[in-house]
């Protein structure tokens, strides 16, 4: 067998241990909370009874994991370089925010209206996250403690934005919002896949959104960077040796700014599919906590891509089932002890594979080549 | 010294046939070493010898395979270093491991403190730390904070450490590496005294002349086994240098002279400072700047450094490891800041990015294998792109090209021998020496005009070795210009074209590798032959 397809095996094998030991360890929590578990296992795949609710419920799901996606690959850019960017929240805020007012200030034909505020959101979620970058480099400040710190004054200065200079809330309203973006700027939905497989077009929070199309190119598009280019090779290097990399000439100091600011460039697109596919405005509804979910998603999907969009997939199964799992007599705050359990089993069997993958891969190399070697005496 | 009267006793220590292997390499074999109660026994080898295993295998860190460890007469066995210091044998580390923000009562005591009502009973340990220091003379403040003390100070507390829990058998392991002179000269008035109560000690150390002056008995291991036990008395330095080098290796000579008068590289006045470097102020010259910094007696990790290394040349430098031959490296490379002019075929790369002096033909082996040569956890592959992510044919445009990556290591594995089931492998199921024989043929890639290798045949084996030199000789042949920096005198002496000694960060001597022999070579690296003034 290749040694890399043992490998990923090996991953695969570990990933659904995990799993399938969280769902044990789960039902023990459900039971203490007086709910029954098959109950609850049959809450998550309770869809609904109506046709209609069915395909609200499928395109919920879809609509959670975009964000979540997204939020997870920003992350995982920084941690391929063991660069901790606790800071996606604070950066997606505050990316959301500036682009849904630049916005809602002019009208032009669709794609340039939407395409204008990508770049916004991707420009100003690299700049802020260049901040702790450049502290990094210049002054040694630990990234961990400046992007905390950087998330507090994103929240608190995108909430003084909304009330103050971005502010389009009219007489009356409950809520406070920014403008309201012109329709040229809702990205068209995608209900129409619904036709395909027979089933009604939902109707709830704009539907299917269609910035799920963004969100896949933007997977191929990271993953292509790391894995194919010489700057994802630069990165791979900086976080497997430092040592090693800076004596290959890779400048540590370009890499960290490099990585800060596709990561934060990254996580300024979190906040898009909601705004362009349902609300039209950032307003206090607004999904606050994705960057903080990012980092447990891009830790569930080890860093790559593919991972990422499963474990996303998975973390927006489960939320949705919050709903369905009140109906059936369990506490909805259940799925958070999953999550959570999911999140710490899957990171000590990634643990454990990869050291048994480590060690199974010497073991076989040393075998291959014990016949025709014999043992020299060194230290 | 009773010496006499004290052989008749039984051994202190006495170890007999230690084998300890590690997957693919043995590491120690057939050790064989008596140690006499109330003595000073110093164990010598080159670095890499064997000699770490060793101490860890008679401090229960590790368990040999085979052979037996008898203390006093008795046989044990040892699981934990708890063992072992239940035994009576205590280790003072390389590497001091105190707490700087405790005081040296409180570092000495911990791990077994006296306890009075639950409560540490500062008074008792104070007591008998006194106490010690007293008898053996270690004279240290016990309520002083160890953050502010000296190295030689910090030593003392971990021998004192090591009293503290009752050994009566102290290994020190490369005591002298961190101290200065005068500092070397108060420990060994330490371990005179230490012996006179009639504590043993076990010494280890790759300095020849200090091993002389302390020891009662030297046992030498080479390549992980007892090659001699000799009594101080009766041997010299030249003559234990050649014990612990050897002479059975295969003979790295090199046949004719390929050096030509073109300069590959040439590097004048190289000066770095050990706290850090400072550009030179404005309006001053930098010769000016390092006197005054000389003058001002800051302590140089590299001192006024000139040579030139022509195409087809290989110098040597030889050296104590720590006397400024990583510094010279890093300095060459661009990882590391310095005063000074280093050209590259003519051209002035001081202030070039250690990526463009690559680029330009700067191969690089480094010494630490795994922490400055390779991704351990990436495969084969991807370990030949590393250094060459700019260049072909590892690029195309901004991307890795990894067909050709492939197809090139596929290349290197089949010209440099390099065993391994396929070039998909991780590089950490390799042996050390196929990790080194592809770190060879990936810097000899791309026709570099000059290659820095560092301990190229370090921790390799016997077979590797000789591919290695021969794989250095056809590309000084074919131009290369080599700086060898090496702990392996007979792979120095048989490479180089010219050998330059490194003592303290100066250049001290430069000799004709073709009339000096091992011995003397080792008199310039420890300045014991003078070719330097210096103390």
């Amino acid at each position: 067998m290749p040694a890399g397809l043992n490998r990923a095996l090996l991953t695969v094998a570990g990933a659904i241990v995990a799993v399938i030991l969280a769902i044990a360890i789960c039902s023990v929590a459900i039971v203490a909370a007086g709910g029954g578990p098959l109950d609850a296992l049959a809450a998550f795949f309770d869809f609904g009874a109506t046709e209609r609710a069915q395909s609200n419920g499928v395109a919920a799901l879809i609509d959670r994991a975009i964000p979540l996606f997204i939020a997870g690959l920003a992350v995982a850019i920084g941690f391929r370089m063991n660069l901790f960017n606790i800071g996606v929240e604070g950066q997606y805020r505050i990316a959301a925010i500036c682009a849904a007012y630049v916005g809602s200030t002019f009208t032009a034909p669709g794609w340039i209206q939407i395409s204008v505020i990508i770049i916004v959101a991707a420009l100003v979620g690299g700049f802020y996250a260049l901040v702790p970058a450049v502290m990094k480099v210049t002054r040694g400040v630990n990234e961990v403690i400046a992007t905390i710190m950087l998330n507090y004054i994103a929240i608190n200065l995108a909430s003084y934005l909304v009330r103050g200079p971005f502010s389009g809330q009219k007489e009356g309203d409950l809520t406070t919002t920014t403008p309201p973006l012109p329709e040229s700027a809702m990205f068209p939905d995608l209900n129409f896949v619904f036709d395909w497989f027979g089933m009604v077009r939902p109707t709830r929070a704009g539907g299917l959104w269609g910035f799920l199309l963004v969100a896949i190119v933007l997977g191929v598009v990271v993953w292509l960077v790391l894995e194919r280019t010489r700057f994802g090779f630069n990165v791979k290097a900086s976080g497997l040796n430092g040592p090693a990399a800076l004596a290959s000439g890779v400048a540590p100091k370009t890499m960290v700014i490099a990585a800060m600011v596709m990561s934060g460039a990254v996580a300024g697109l979190i906040g898009l599919p909601e705004i362009l596919g349902d609300r039209g405005a950032y307003n206090s509804n607004f999904t606050a906590g994705l960057g903080f979910l990012g980092i447990a998603v891009a830790l569930l999907g080890r860093n790559k891509p593919a991972g990422i969009a499963i474990a996303a997939l998975l973390f927006a199964f489960l939320d949705r089932a919050q709903g369905a799992l009140q109906e059936a007599h369990v506490p909805a705050s259940v799925v958070t002890i999953i999550q959570g359990v999911i999140v710490l089993l899957v990171v000590i069997a990634n643990e454990i594979t990869k050291r048994l993958a480590l060690r199974l891969e010497e073991r076989r190399a040393a075998q291959q080549l014990a016949r025709n070697t014999p043992v020299e005496v060194t230290a | 010294m009773s010496a006499d009267t004290l052989a008749t006793a039984k051994p202190a220590v006495e170890l007999e046939g230690i084998t300890k292997r590690f997957p693919g390499v043995v590491a120690n074999h057939d050790i064989r070493i008596t140690v006499r109660p109330g003595t000073v026994h110093a164990i010598v080898g080159e670095n890499g010898a064997g000699k770490s295993t060793l101490m860890k295998i008679l401090y229960g860190m590790q368990k040999p395979d085979e052979g037996t460890i008898r203390v006093n007469g008795a046989e044990v066995s040892f699981r934990t270093p708890s063992d072992a210091i239940g035994v009576g044998i205590g280790m003072v580390h390389q590497h001091f491991m105190l707490a700087d923000n405790f005081t040296v009562l409180e570092n000495i005591v911990l791990g077994a403190e006296p306890k009075r009502a639950g409560l540490l009973d500062t008074a008792a340990a104070r007591a008998r730390i006194n106490e010690l220091a007293e008898t053996h003379g270690l004279r240290v403040d016990p309520d002083k904070l160890v953050e502010d003390l000296g190295v030689g100070d910090r030593q003392r507390v971990e021998i004192l450490k090591v009293l503290y829990r009752g050994a009566r058998i102290l290994i020190l392991d490369e005591p002298t590496a961190v101290l200065v002179p005068q500092e070397v000269e108060e420990l060994f008035q330490n371990l005179r005294e230490l012996k006179a109560e009639g504590l043993t000690v076990i010494f280890i150390s790759h300095k020849l002349d200090e091993v002389l002056g302390i020891a009662d008995a030297i046992t030498v291991i080479r390549r992980g086994t007892t090659v001699a036990s000799v009594d101080p008395g009766e041997v010299t330095a030249r003559q234990l240098a050649e014990l612990m080098v050897g002479s059975e290796l295969p003979t790295p000579e090199t046949r004719e002279s390929t050096v030509t008068d073109v300069v590959t590289l040439k590097v004048s006045g190289l000066t770095m400072e050990a706290d850090g470097h400072r550009p030179v102020p404005k309006g001053a010259s930098a010769e000016a700047y390092v006197a005054k910094l000389r003058e001002e007696g800051k302590r140089l990790l590299l001192d006024d450094v000139s040579f030139e290394i022509h195409q087809g040349e290989i110098l040597g430098i030889a050296g104590v490891e720590g006397n400024g031959q990583s510094e010279l490296i890093e300095a060459i490379m661009g990882i590391r800041p310095a005063h000074g002019l280093i050209e590259l075929t003519g051209r002035d790369i001081t202030s070039w990015s250690t990526l463009r002096r690559r680029e330009s033909g700067i191969g690089y082996i480094p010494e630490d294998r795994h922490r400055q040569g390779l991704l351990l956890e990436a495969s084969l592959w991807e370990n030949r792109v590393l250094g060459h992510q700019t260049r072909k044919p590892a690029r195309r445009g901004i991307w890795i090209n990894r067909k050709a990556s492939k197809a090139d290591t596929e290349r290197i594995v089949r010209e440099y021998d390099v065993r391994t089931p396929g070039v998909d492998t991780l590089a950490l199921a390799l042996s050390g020496g196929n990790q080194q024989k592809l770190i060879v043929g990936r810097e000899m890639s791309g026709a570099p005009a000059f290659l820095i290798a560092a301990h190229p045949t370090r921790g390799v084996d016997v077979g590797a070795q000789a591919a290695i030199w021969d794989h250095l000789r056809d590309a000084r042949a074919a131009g290369l210009a080599v700086l060898l920096i090496s702990a392996d005198l007979d792979e120095l002496i048989g490479l180089s074209d010219a050998i330059q000694v490194i003592y303290r960060g100066r250049l001290v001597a430069a000799l004709d590798p073709s009339d000096i022999t091992p011995e003397r070579l080792g008199g310039y690296m420890t300045g014991a032959i003078a070719g330097t003034e210096e103390t």
